[in-house]
């Protein structure tokens, strides 16, 4: 699948965001972060500006981004306007918990379990758009939804770990960068060894008549279908960037939390870890993209 | 509304002849004629006389190669929407553009509804969706419903635009629905089958196989004598 720039943009910063808002919903009524009016507007604030950007990328990406309030319309059938009412309803309620804290001086513990709970719903509908995709066998995967979810706490975590410099929520992120690492390691090994179902010899039903290869195609150059779900990307670059991801996206961060907690200078290497961690998920979305594989590509001789 | 109705009174669909079809295009050209001064109009060409010119079409012919050596054999493929019964384009569609026609079974997209997210050419597992960059909407294959239902033309001509003009009776159209429609006894006759069927969308277009190749070639029939005498005369004249 030819990697959306907007999309990836979209699901990395909101993911930060919704997982930054959901964990402060959580860990601030516990007292686990300062409770002070300018860190719940600081922290809050970051939440809100990921989220809107990029709810504002994802809007770019439509051929008629005037129309998107359709996109709420259909939650009965379709995950993406799940979504998109999961991230409409969530707004209030986010700045329901920012207000109150910043007005009242403490965060509510009850406004912010509901923008935890809203929070995960919106990045576990974004998650069901992929998995539910049966075409596509790398994201019709069982770890698609559990990865959306742990990268959105992971890079949300570590926000929080720069912004409030606690060695608890320190810990936490660099667990989390770990349990990062180990998912998307067993995804990728499950990807490169699983088959899609669907052949050439089922795409076309001629199967009984022995091999089927491709001999022309429909037309010279290539079209919206190729563009779209014809990209291919080379084994080598895909190692190479994976290998990127794992080391500089996931396990840095975690070292450099850890060293930080352990004496090391926290204010200066918990916002280098912060960043780490969205570049990390920007290639590891980019990826996800760029390694998935359309079953329609087998009529133009590729294998899903 | 992008959900799917339960039942359909009719299942409009194609039956296509893999052994008939002679892979001439004559399909597609007249469905891009047909459509694109139809409610899907215009269908967009880009850079139609460049080096790279794409454009919309809904349908399109693949050619393959099935078998080996002296049993193998060039299959021309046309493919098009198969207006599937397990429609996934139409549930993911956020937006209700969608939809799956209760009365006949059509599958077709409200271009005026439609926000140009893609997700419905992904959820596709044939390539049946095409987005148009110049009008930001996804256009696909409507079964020539501002045809099959016009009773200003002739009823013979009250077919879809590729089935009327293919030259080699390649292509049928009919309800899959009613197991004694002239399309389901051919489907039944020749072994139709299904794309896909792993994928759980249950299309409603059928494919026929290639017959054997192997069996004896049809005798010509004897020719009559004016058959004959005018066989003579033209070669008379010939000299």
């Amino acid at each position: 699948m030819r990697p959306a720039l907007s999309v990836i943009f979209f699901t990395t910063a909101s993911g930060a965001g919704y997982g930054l808002l959901g964990l402060l919903g959580l860990l601030a009524p516990a007292g686990l972060t300062p409770a002070t009016p300018w860190f719940g507007l600081a922290s809050n604030g970051l939440g809100l500006a990921l989220v809107t950007a990029g709810l504002l990328a994802s809007v770019f990406h439509l051929g008629h981004p005037e129309r998107a309030w359709r996109a709420m319309t259909q939650w009965r059938s379709s995950w993406l306007s799940r979504e998109g009412v999961a991230a409409v309803v969530a707004y209030p309620i986010f700045l329901a918990f920012a207000a109150s804290w910043i007005i009242f001086g403490r965060p509510n513990a009850i406004l912010g379990f509901i923008a935890a709970l809203i929070a995960t719903t919106t990045v576990f509908c974004t998650g069901k758009i992929y998995s539910t995709l049966r075409p596509i066998r790398q994201w019709h995967h069982p770890l698609t939804v559990p990865g959306y979810l742990l990268l959105s706490i992971f890079t949300g975590l570590s926000l929080l770990a720069a912004l409030t410099l606690s060695p608890r929520i320190g810990v936490a992120a660099a667990v989390m960068a770990i349990a990062a690492l180990g998912l998307k390691y067993r995804y990728w090994h499950s990807i490169d060894r699983s088959l899609s179902a669907t052949t050439l010899a089922t795409a076309t039903g001629l199967g009984q008549l022995g091999q089927v290869r491709m001999l022309d195609p429909p037309h010279a150059t290539p079209n919206y279908l190729m563009h779209e779900m014809g990209y291919r990307i080379a084994r080598a670059n895909s190692a190479r960037l994976r290998r990127a991801v794992l080391g500089a996206g996931f396990a840095v961060p975690a070292l450099l939390l850890l060293l930080g907690i352990a004496g090391g200078p926290l204010g200066v290497l918990a916002p280098v870890a912060a960043l780490l961690s969205l570049i990390g998920t920007l290639g590891e979305r980019w990826l996800f993209f760029a390694e998935a594989t359309h079953t329609q590509a087998l009529y133009y001789g590729l294998n899903p | 509304m992008t959900s799917l109705p339960r039942h359909t009174e009719k299942k409009l669909g194609l039956v296509i002849d893999l052994d008939t079809c002679v892979g001439c295009h004559a399909c597609a050209v007249n469905c891009k004629e047909w459509n694109t001064s139809g409610p899907s109009a215009p269908l967009t060409d880009f850079d139609p006389y460049g080096a790279e010119a794409q454009g919309v079409w809904f349908n399109r012919i693949h050619s393959f190669e099935v078998g080996e050596g002296g049993t193998g054999r060039t299959v021309h493929f046309p493919k098009s929407c198969l207006h599937c019964e397990d429609a996934p384009c139409v549930t993911v569609c956020p937006t209700g553009a969608s939809m799956k026609r209760a009365e006949d079974g059509i599958v077709l997209v409200d271009a005026d509804k439609c926000i140009g997210c893609k997700l419905c050419s992904w959820a596709c597992p044939y390539g049946a969706r095409e987005y148009d960059h110049d009008h930001g909407v996804m256009k696909k294959c409507t079964l020539c419903v501002d045809r099959i239902y016009d009773t200003s033309v002739p009823e013979r001509d009250r077919v879809p635009a590729c089935v009327a003009t293919c030259p080699a009776s390649a292509r049928h159209f009919g309800d899959l629905g009613d197991p004694d429609s002239e399309v389901s006894r051919l489907v039944a006759a020749r072994g139709g089958f299904a794309l896909m069927p792993e994928q759980g969308c249950r299309p409603v277009n059928r494919y026929l196989p290639p017959r054997n190749a192997t069996s004896a070639p049809t005798p010509l029939p004897q020719a009559g004598l004016a058959a004959r005498l005018a066989e003579w005369a033209g070669r008379l004249i010939a000299r």
